[in-house]
């Protein structure tokens, strides 16, 4: 605020970022949009369940995540609520994939990526690519024999890459580490940020002869 | 909120709203998810097959974990002949001039004879004269000495035989390659090797990179993994110990390493099997670019709407004269 401005006065739209930053949330996002009570009659379809279930899931996976990466890698070897917290993981993250791999074959039969929302699409594919990666370094850090002979097999592929000179499979702290913070903050600020686009354009019209399957 | 040229309320005027309830929704889908993955994981439990040690190795298979540690003083194991990240000695995997291995150049540097070998028997030969001469013996002798007494060392190890945890083979020339190969199989046995092979001048430690590329160069292990269906040619990557799905998402790239030209020596176009990793990486790399970019794609775009798997999904909408606002879209 400038210091002529009379005390109270709200800063011109031109000078205050904070309140241009509002403005555009507000303009882009009303809460309306964000949480909407109404929908169109269409998305009553069993197949948008897919897109929430694969959420929710997620949420299942981070928490139990969140206790085992609390407790430490060897907990759960150890100790029976730790393999149940394992358990827990595992299957939530099995879940996570079927449904995410269902909502991604829903969206593309629905195609989805329709009026403007191509880059929905992509950062959908990009969320399943980095949830790959991330499920990858997960099974590397079990510190069993499966992760044993994943690594030695894997680390072929990786180095015929390049990728191994810094991305070294064999090394549990370097894939501890990526599986519990650098992935995971991944995968949830582009679902955080797939859902924003989703809210702001509102769920895509049924195919017909409008508009063809065009982005 | 531009969507054809339309705020969100503009895109959907004339299409019937109902009401609809996100937050439970979402609310329902945590709990129904948890309730199913809590009674999978309490019934199910999850795969935990212990890690195999380098001491089981050695008690398991003392041949094999012999003859392993000889390939390694002759440069001839897998991990001697790698090439990056490890050191110089192999090509790597290239497609014509890519060839991305050589890249980056040998930035995980491993010496696997002195790694794997000499470093333990020294840390090992204290207060142990027999090993110390063999030591001594070992590096005072040419390079032409050495190659004689691994080349007949390697020779009479696939008929040796184990007795009570020591391996023996025929009388030979193979100067003092008995006795230290002796002493690595004693000190793995004791599972001394594990240790010295992660602790290498560290105390804490996270990185197995060591130990890991020395199992791998043995055959032990990778029997086990064979048992356990676990290998490339098993569709291994996708698998699990014991019934237990593994990353099952992996299907599409673990089934090129199934089919030609990556099961193939003599391949096409300079892909086959000896740089299948690289040719599927490549191949994954453009049919992922091709899903995300699928919008943009004519023949795969225009699938769904030739496809009638929409009419199912939207079937409310499809339904004839069901709604008068659908002809106003």
């Amino acid at each position: 605020m400038s210091a002529t401005s009379p005390p109270g006065a709200v800063p011109s739209e031109s000078k205050s970022w904070t309140l241009r930053l509002r403005q555009a949330i507000d303009r882009h996002l009303p809460m309306d949009h964000l949480l909407p009570d109404r929908q169109p009659y269409y998305v009553g379809s069993w197949v948008y369940v897919f897109g929430v279930v694969t959420i929710a899931a997620l949420v299942w996976v981070i928490v139990s995540g969140v206790v085992l990466s609390f407790m430490g890698p060897q907990w759960w070897h150890d100790s029976g609520l730790g393999r149940f917290f394992n358990s827990l993981h595992f299957w939530s993250v099995q879940l996570f994939f079927i449904f995410m791999v269902l909502h991604l074959w829903g969206q593309y039969f629905m195609a989805g990526w329709r009026h403007g929302r191509a880059a929905t699409w992509m950062i959908g594919v990009v969320i399943f690519g980095v949830s790959i990666l991330t499920a990858f370094t997960g099974y590397l850090s079990q510190q069993n024999f499966d992760a044993q002979f994943i690594a030695i097999n894997a680390k072929d592929a990786m180095n015929s890459a390049g990728a191994g000179a810094f991305f070294n499979v064999l090394n549990f702290g370097q894939m501890y580490g990526l599986h519990v913070m650098l992935l995971p903050v991944g995968v949830t600020f582009l679902v955080v940020a797939h859902i924003v686009m989703v809210r702001v354009r509102g769920v895509v019209k049924p195919i017909d002869a409008e508009g063809g399957a065009r982005p | 909120m531009r969507s054809m040229g339309a705020t969100q309320e503009e895109y959907y005027r004339g299409v019937r709203m109902v009401p609809y309830d996100l937050v439970k929704e979402v609310v329902l889908a945590i709990v129904g998810v948890g309730v199913i993955a809590v009674i999978l994981g309490a019934i199910l439990s999850s795969p935990d097959v212990p890690p195999v040690t380098i001491a089981a190795w050695a008690q398991q298979d003392p041949i094999d974990l012999v003859t392993t540690a000889t390939s390694e003083l002759a440069g001839s194991s897998t991990s001697a002949g790698y090439g990056a990240p490890y050191n110089s000695a192999g090509e790597g995997q290239s497609w014509g001039p890519i060839a991305p291995q050589k890249w980056f150049g040998a930035r995980i540097p491993v010496d696997s004879a002195n790694t794997f070998v000499i470093q333990p028997l020294q840390r090992a030969s204290f207060s142990n004269t027999d090993l110390g001469k063999a030591l001594s013996t070992w590096q005072g002798a040419t390079a032409d000495e050495q190659t004689k007494w691994l080349d007949a060392y390697g020779k009479a190890l696939p008929d040796a035989t184990v007795s009570d945890g020591k391996v023996a083979v025929a009388t030979g020339d193979y100067g003092p390659l008995p006795v230290m190969m002796a002493n690595l199989l004693g000190v793995a046995q004791a599972g001394g090797l594990d240790g010295l092979l992660v602790i290498n001048g560290r105390f804490y430690q996270t990185d197995y990179t060591l130990p890991l590329l020395f199992m791998g160069d043995g055959s032990y292990l990778s029997g086990l993994a064979d048992q356990a269906h676990l290998t490339g040619s098993q569709w291994g990557m996708m698998n699990e110990t014991g019934s237990y799905p593994g990353q099952t998402w992996l299907w599409l790239y673990t089934m090129w390493y199934q089919v030609f030209p990556f099961n193939s020596d003599s391949g096409f176009i300079g892909l086959n099997a000896g740089n299948a990793d690289l040719g599927i990486i490549i191949l994954m790399t453009l049919l992922t670019a091709a899903l995300a970019l699928v919008p943009f794609i004519p023949v795969l775009r225009d699938i769904p709407r030739r496809v009638p798997i929409h009419r199912l999904i939207w079937r409310t909408y499809y339904v004839p004269r069901k709604s008068p606002a659908r002809r106003r879209n």
